[in-house]
This record gives C-alpha cells, structure tokens and sequence, in this order.
C-alpha cells in the first residue's frame, strides 16, 4: 500500500524531502488532497484539566488546518475515542473515518504547572511517527506548547520545520484615516495574546525581530522626526540608535548575527542605505547615489543585500554585496517593485510590485528570474516570511474614505490566501524566528 | 415654536455661510459681506486676519505646494506660492520652520517616506535660494502616513501629494 502523500504547493525546485516515515507530505509541484488528521481532545490526567484537553487539541487543530495542507476529521465523525494515553491505539476506528494522521495527547495540571504529552500516528501504517515528547512549564504558555506539538506534526510528515511556535510584531492601527493612531503590538503568529509595546502617541513604522527574537528594530517620530529605535521586548527597555542632527533615519533591519543593522538615512532630500554596528554606533555608507535607496533586507548568510532604488527613473529591486561594489538589478518586468525581504530559506526573495493601478506581493529567485505574483489586491505591501519559508505576511489596505490596513497571509504557493486575527487594523507585520 | 424654530435654522444656516466664507481665500480684506449686524448674538464676529498671524500664512499666502505623481520638482504654481512665502517669512523672521513632505497612498511606505523628504527639500531649496535663512528650516517627510484627503483616487491623491510650510513658534 502507498502511504506516500503527494501534497501541492508549486514551490519550484524546493528539494523534495526525503524521510523513511511512511506518512509523507512532500511539498512540491502538483496539487494534491490536504492530508486528514483527528484530533481528539487530549486526556485530562488530572481533575479541572479537562477544559484545556479540549483547548488544546482545538489549538493544534487550527494550527493544522490553517496551513491548507490538512483536513481536519471532525470530532463529531469519530467512531472511536482515547481514553487513555499509554493504552494501544485501535487503529480501525481511525481507518473507518479517513485519518490518516491521529494525534493523542495528555494534560495535567498542578497549581500553575501545565504538563502536556502527545503522540502521533501515521493511521494506514499502524504505527506511531516519531515518538511522544512531553512538555512542561507555566499553564498560561498552555498555547506555545500546542504550537510545538502543531510544530512536531508539520515536521515528521512534511520533513520541514513548522512556523507555529513563533509570534509577530506589527503595527496596530485604529482611528479614521486622516487621523490614523499607530502603536506596536505583538502577537501570537495565530493572533492570540495580544501585547502593547508602545502606545499610540507617535507615528511609528515597520518594526523588525531580532534574529534571535528578543529585539526589535522600528522607527518612530516621538521627536517628530522619523528615528530608529532598539526595544527589547522583555522588559521593554529601548534605545534611540545614534543618528546626525537634520537627517532622517527609518527602514532598519537586523543583520543574521544580530549586530548590525542596515538602514536607510535621508540627508538633504536624498536617501542612501547605511549600515550601523549596534555595539560601537559606527555607521558605514553603503551606497551614495542621487536615487532613492530603501528597504534594505540581508540575504540569510549575511553576506548580499536586496534594496530597492529608483535609480532606473522607477522603483526596481537590486542585490548588491555587503562589501560594497556595483548593485545588480534583478527585476524587469512591467511595473514598479519594492519592499524586497529575502527568505529564510536563501532561494527567494518576496517583494511588492505595483502595475496598473494595482498592487502584489511576489516572489522571485534572487537572481530574479521566476517571478511569480501571489496577490492582486488595491493596496497589498510589505511581505514578511514565516520561518520555514513557506507562509507571507503582510499588509493589506483596503480602498476609499473608509478604507482599513489588516494583516493577511498567503502560502508560497499563491493558496490559502486568509486575514489574520488583530483586534484593530494592522500592518507591517514582522515574523520571529521559530520558538521564539 | 414653530417660527423660533425656523429662525434658529435660518441663524445656523447664515453660521455656517459665514464659517465657509472664513476658509475663502479672500479674507484679511476685512469686507463683510453678510451684514452681521443683528447676528451677534448667534456668536458670529467678523475681523480681518492679523497679515503677521500663522491663519494668515496658511490661508492667505498658501501654506502647501502640490506635485505630480511620484514628482519632487516644483512646477509654476508652486514657485508662485513659495515666492509669497518666502515675502511672508523675511516680514516674520522669528518663526522657525518645519517643511512636511508628503505623498499618496499609491506607494509603498519607504518609498514614500524616502518621496516625501525629496518633496520637502525640494521646498527647503527653493526658499533658501530665495533669501530665507536656512537656520531657520527643517524638513520631515510623512511619506503617506498622514493624508488630508482620504478618498482613493486623484481629486484627493492631488491633494495628499503635498509639502507643507509649517510654522513652528516665534523663535524670537
């Protein structure tokens, strides 16, 4: 019997995974059926758990479903249950309703201390994936822990890590848009647990993680002009980064080892790209033309930079080698480009493009051949990647007098196209880096 | 009741003539065309706008010059405005300066951060090179965070794509 699944994503040339388990979601070209999976609510092994055994398989569940690349068997279809999370699996009741991937899982609570198991199972195969793994911390990070389960079972059957554990940094917005209030906000990357960084005060924009998601780089006008600021999410504490008296400083981003930030620095109308060492305040000029430089963003190794500059006469996305040297342009089709971000990944770079009055997110390889638009959309901008690389985020603004910026994401793919939970509008969204 | 009503209605409705009639372009004439006599007491006065005052500067002289899309030159009419400012500025030299550059909604935020501050100094250059002191001037960009217009398409995009001469306290 074939237990190897062939699932969909027209992701070109991402090497197909290769795993011994039977149950194998190979992300690759070609569309296939979304793998079924039940999820039964967990085993409460301790009274006044039963509540969050329910919680968290609703969790892990949506978590699943969310990616596309899953169908949920309903909890009503199932013909049998798990009692108990040690006693053998009865396969054949799984069979009957078509999951081909159960996940068992067991909670008890102790005071504030959560203890979380769970097991998966490849259905046809009869036999567990992987084996179980346990968790153990605080009831209120119960969600983290469903996300690493989420995390587990993307993992054994795709063969890739997941993007579940991981949260996001954004801009919250609310007010009519003459009167637009911003602040930051992060989130869960799902939109659960909602935290305020700053208040709304000041105009403040695209905030960026840290490579090890502890940090975060934004601009804000709290002096009235835009500057970029260091916050450290814990704690909160943060830092104006050095800037020149009458220049404008804004569009940061971390580089991979997390000391430098590239940016760019406005100086008599013009606007270059900088790169400045956090630890030392030394800035270094990385390019020096009469065109806009902005939105820089480093390839995963350090060692190229993605901007995009008009100096073409329009908006056009070039590479150019950290050291310095003569930047590349990599995009030539009709219309405008901006905002690039290379992916974790290193093979793609995600850009907004802007032709005919309508707005796209992209991606392209980082020569810029392959170009595929993901989107069509009034206003779509401002790409972020998951962690693995398979999921964009970004921002969405809507038309008109009355018009709202939301967060939205999209699969590599083009699918699975959906908003995502903010409590307000939102836009420039950032994504952490997985477990953070 | 029903006569006092109607008086009310006919009293708001000259109001707000007259508040319309505030924002022409016409006033620091010190004309009166609404005869306000016998109005006073609906709260309405009537002055001519002090020529030293920052209402003067904004509606008189014309704080803001527009651009063409994705354009940071000025054209004609916006020199014609500049001059005016730069006359006003020399009279009430204690103001200092900040030149708000601006764009549409067409464009992503960088960009029109990075558009915006072109458009400002666009602004600063001209009247610097026209005698005013440019210690006296900065420039922001808003790039497309803050629109006065919030329709989506080009009667409020021509009116968002703005840098606007903004004063900021006698420095005196």
């Amino acid at each position: 019997m074939l237990f190897r699944i062939f699932f969909a994503v027209c992701i070109l040339a991402w090497g197909a995974v290769v795993s011994a388990a039977p149950l194998k979601l190979e992300i690759n070209q070609g569309v296939i059926e979304p793998v079924p999976f039940a999820v039964p609510a967990f085993v409460p092994e301790t009274s006044g758990a039963e509540g969050m055994a329910q919680d968290l398989a609703q969790v892990v569940a949506a978590d699943l479903l969310g990616t596309g690349l899953f169908r949920e068997i309903p909890q009503s279809a199932f013909v049998g249950a798990i009692t108990s999370f040690s006693s053998p699996v009865q396969f054949s009741d799984w069979k009957v309703v078509n999951a081909q991937v159960l996940i068992s899982g067991a909670v008890s609570i102790e005071g504030s201390n959560i203890t979380v198991k769970f097991r998966i199972y490849d259905v046809f195969a009869g036999n567990e994936l992987g084996s179980g793994m346990r968790f153990s911390g605080q009831v209120s990070g119960w969600r983290r822990m469903a996300h690493k389960i989420s995390d587990a079972v993307y993992s054994r059957i795709t063969g890739e890590a997941g993007y579940f554990d991981s949260r996001i940094v954004f801009v919250s917005e609310s007010g009519t848009k003459s009167a637009r209030k911003k602040s930051l906000a992060i989130m869960d990357y799902d939109g659960a647990n909602v935290q305020y960084l700053t208040n709304d005060n000041d105009l403040v924009l695209a905030p960026r993680f840290s490579p090890t998601g502890d940090r975060i780089l934004y601009t804000s006008y709290e002096t009235g002009f835009p500057r970029i600021y260091l916050l450290e999410v814990n704690g909160l504490r943060k830092r104006a980064l050095q800037d020149q008296p009458g220049t404008m400083s804004f569009a940061p981003r971390f580089s991979p080892d997390g000391q430098s930030v590239v940016y760019s620095l406005e100086r008599n109308g013009n606007t270059d790209l900088y790169e400045m060492n956090l630890a030392s305040g030394q800035m270094r000029q990385l390019s020096n033309a009469p065109s806009i430089e902005t939105a820089p963003s480093y390839s995963p190794d350090g060692t190229q930079i993605v901007f995009e500059s008009d100096r073409s006469g329009t908006q056009q996305i070039y590479v150019m080698d950290r050291a310095g040297g003569t930047p590349k342009r990599i995009s030539f089709g009709d219309g405008r480009y901006g905002t690039p971000v290379w992916s974790p990944r290193g093979d793609m770079i995600a850009f907004t493009k802007q032709n005919k009055g309508r707005f796209h997110i992209g991606v392209m390889r980082t020569d810029g051949s392959e170009e595929r638009l993901l989107t069509a959309s009034f206003l779509d901008e401002g790409p972020t990647w998951s962690p693995n690389g398979r999921v964009i985020m970004f921002t969405r603004e809507t038309q008109g007098a009355s018009g709202v910026a939301r967060l939205y994401s999209v699969d590599v793919s083009g699918r699975n196209l959906k908003p995502v939970p903010t409590p307000g509008g939102g836009s420039d969204p950032a994504w952490s880096p997985l477990g953070r | 009741m029903k006569i006092s009503l109607r008086a009310a209605l006919i009293v708001s409705a000259i109001a707000l003539a007259a508040c319309a009639q505030k924002d022409g372009t016409d006033m620091g004439t010190g004309s009166d065309q609404f005869g306000t006599g016998g109005f006073e007491n609906g709260g309405i006065s009537s002055s001519a706008l002090d020529p030293a005052s920052t209402e003067y500067f904004a509606q008189t002289v014309g704080d803001r010059v527009l651009f063409p899309v994705d354009q940071s030159s000025l054209t004609a009419d916006a020199r014609l405005i500049l001059d005016g400012q730069v006359a006003w500025l020399q009279r009430n030299g204690s103001y200092q300066i900040v030149i708000e550059g601006h764009a549409d909604e067409q464009g992503t935020r960088e960009y029109n951060v990075a558009l915006g501050a072109r458009r400002a100094n666009a602004v600063k250059e001209y009247l610097v090179s026209q005698g005013v002191d440019a210690s006296r001037l900065r420039t922001v960009s808003y790039g497309k965070e803050r629109p006065i217009s919030v329709c989506s398409s080009e009667t409020c995009y021509s009116q968002n794509r703005r840098a606007v001469t903004a004063l900021r306290g006698a420095g005196s």
